[in-house]
């Protein structure tokens, strides 16, 4: 592995970012809007708040990563600039590690923003560490980042690929116990929630939030997602074509 | 003489289609190439081969004596495509750094490479709003990063204005005069007695090759337009 390869990836991706400052306002201040939104939608119902908006952190760096990846990759696809870097010494790894470095550095700087302002003005109880939750964001960010890669193969336009949030994202919602807790769902979709890794995110900042029990088996789980779905997502960059 | 690219019985048929049929070519070192032909010739399909980027459906392609795409080729071998494939969101001197990082080995220096195709001027300009001749030549530096052999140029100098065009072929030369391999591709019959050797294609197939002389002798026509109409007619 050439680190000089992946730097110059990574700030690539972030220069691109850069030169896009709507993009970024929209990262850091949507997820914080909402935020504002749920508070007032469960103003006379403080624990409701609480429990729901510990949900909707683990939710925002997923969603907002994998639709981040998907589009840039289709870009990259689309506009021959990937097989271009498929042409160069950079392997694979180098390539999607360098997108994984400023993804997840952008991710921070989103969690960084959103949880401060959660706990601050909008009066989110925390038991855990605030450094904890921004570590967890990140780990969903990547999570939320190789899922956008794997999918961005199945599609042939940015209008496709934008097309798999609902078919992904959503029953990943609607199971993650963003809702309702899972415990208390039907025996069957918890199953079923339990092979989904948006449940581990969400878990995992609630017992942040909560001060409720350990959260290294979440984490663990959630790192043996995203080797498996980043396996999944390098095998999809071919060089050659039909 | 040595073959850079020695190409036989390419044969690429995509969706029942044949774009390549048998193509046989040996590319010597020091030369350039010129690949001619209409649009949907098989130009592309052709340089993409050359790249290791198309599955063939038959033939062999070996490059310096090794299979086309072959990992050790990766910082001999350059390639830059018809629709310029840069990052839009990123000015010039952005792309051209960042693509030399990608080749690893030390080269010229970003301010060199965008002199040779004149874009000094545009350096802190994002690529997004440059012009489409602007964008052909961005992506031709991206193709001069890095200490490359063989350089395999998809139609490089389409829409360019003539002063830069005679300017890019002159750079050309003094690439193969260094020892460079160049497989350039246009549409333009005028641009063949810029290369050493000339492919006529047409339908994915051989018109004719040779050098731009031997193939006005052959025909009897100084024009080379009305040289590609008089083979296409006797075919």
């Amino acid at each position: 592995m050439n680190l000089n390869r992946v730097g110059a990836s990574a700030k690539r991706v972030l220069l691109q970012l850069k030169h896009d400052p709507r993009s970024i306002a929209l990262i850091i201040l949507a997820p914080c809007l909402l935020m504002t939104i749920l508070k007032f939608v469960y103003w006379s119902e403080p624990q409701v708040f609480q429990r729901v908006a510990g949900a909707l952190l683990g939710v925002f760096p997923m969603l907002v990563m994998f639709l981040i990846t998907s589009v840039a990759t289709l870009r990259e696809r689309t506009s021959g600039t990937l097989e271009r870097i498929l042409i160069s010494p950079v392997t694979k790894f180098e390539f999607i590690l360098g997108y994984a470095i400023a993804f997840g550095i952008a991710s921070a700087i989103q969690a960084i923003f959103v949880t401060t302002f959660a706990i601050g003005p909008l009066g989110l109880g925390i038991k855990g560490s605030q450094g904890a939750l921004i570590g967890i964001a990140i780990l969903d960010a990547l999570l939320g980042l190789s899922l956008g890669l794997f999918v961005s193969s199945f599609a042939k336009t940015e209008f496709q690929a934008i097309q798999f949030l609902p078919v992904i994202l959503l029953p990943q919602l609607l199971l993650s116990g963003l809702l309702t807790p899972r415990d208390s769902m039907p025996r069957i979709l918890a199953g079923i929630s339990n092979f989904l890794p948006l449940s581990y995110a969400i878990d995992a900042t609630k017992k942040t939030l909560f001060g409720q029990g350990s959260i290294n088996g979440d984490i663990f789980t959630i790192v043996l997602f995203l080797f498996l779905l980043l396996g999944a997502g390098s095998l999809t960059l071919r060089r050659a074509t039909h | 003489m040595t073959s850079a690219i020695s190409i036989s019985k390419l044969t690429v048929i995509r969706d029942g289609k044949v774009i390549v049929h048998e193509f046989d070519l040996e590319i010597e070192s020091g030369k350039i190439l010129g690949l001619l032909g209409p649009s949907g010739s098989g130009k592309t399909t052709i340089m993409r081969s050359v790249m290791g980027l198309q599955r063939l459906t038959k033939g062999a392609i070996r490059v310096f004596g090794t299979p086309a795409g072959h990992k050790s080729l990766r910082t001999r071998v350059s390639y830059s495509t018809q629709d310029a494939s840069i990052y839009r969101d990123l000015t010039c001197s952005e792309n051209i750094e960042y693509f030399r990082a990608m080749q690893g080995i030390s080269s010229n220096s970003t301010g060199e490479i965008l002199e040779l195709v004149d874009l000094t001027n545009n350096r802190k300009q994002l690529a997004a709003t440059l012009s489409g001749g602007e964008r052909a030549r961005l992506a031709l530096a991206t193709a001069l990063v890095g200490k490359p052999e063989i350089l395999i140029l998809d139609e490089p100098t389409v829409g360019l204005d003539p002063l830069l065009r005679r300017d890019l072929w002159k750079l050309f030369h003094r690439f193969t005069s260094e020892g460079k391999t160049l497989l350039v591709s246009s549409h333009m019959m005028e641009e063949a007695d810029h290369c050493d050797e000339l492919v006529l294609l047409r339908g994915g197939a051989i018109l004719a090759k040779g050098s731009p002389a031997q193939l006005r002798k052959k025909s009897g026509h100084e024009n080379m337009n009305s040289l590609f109409i008089s083979l296409v007619e006797k075919q």
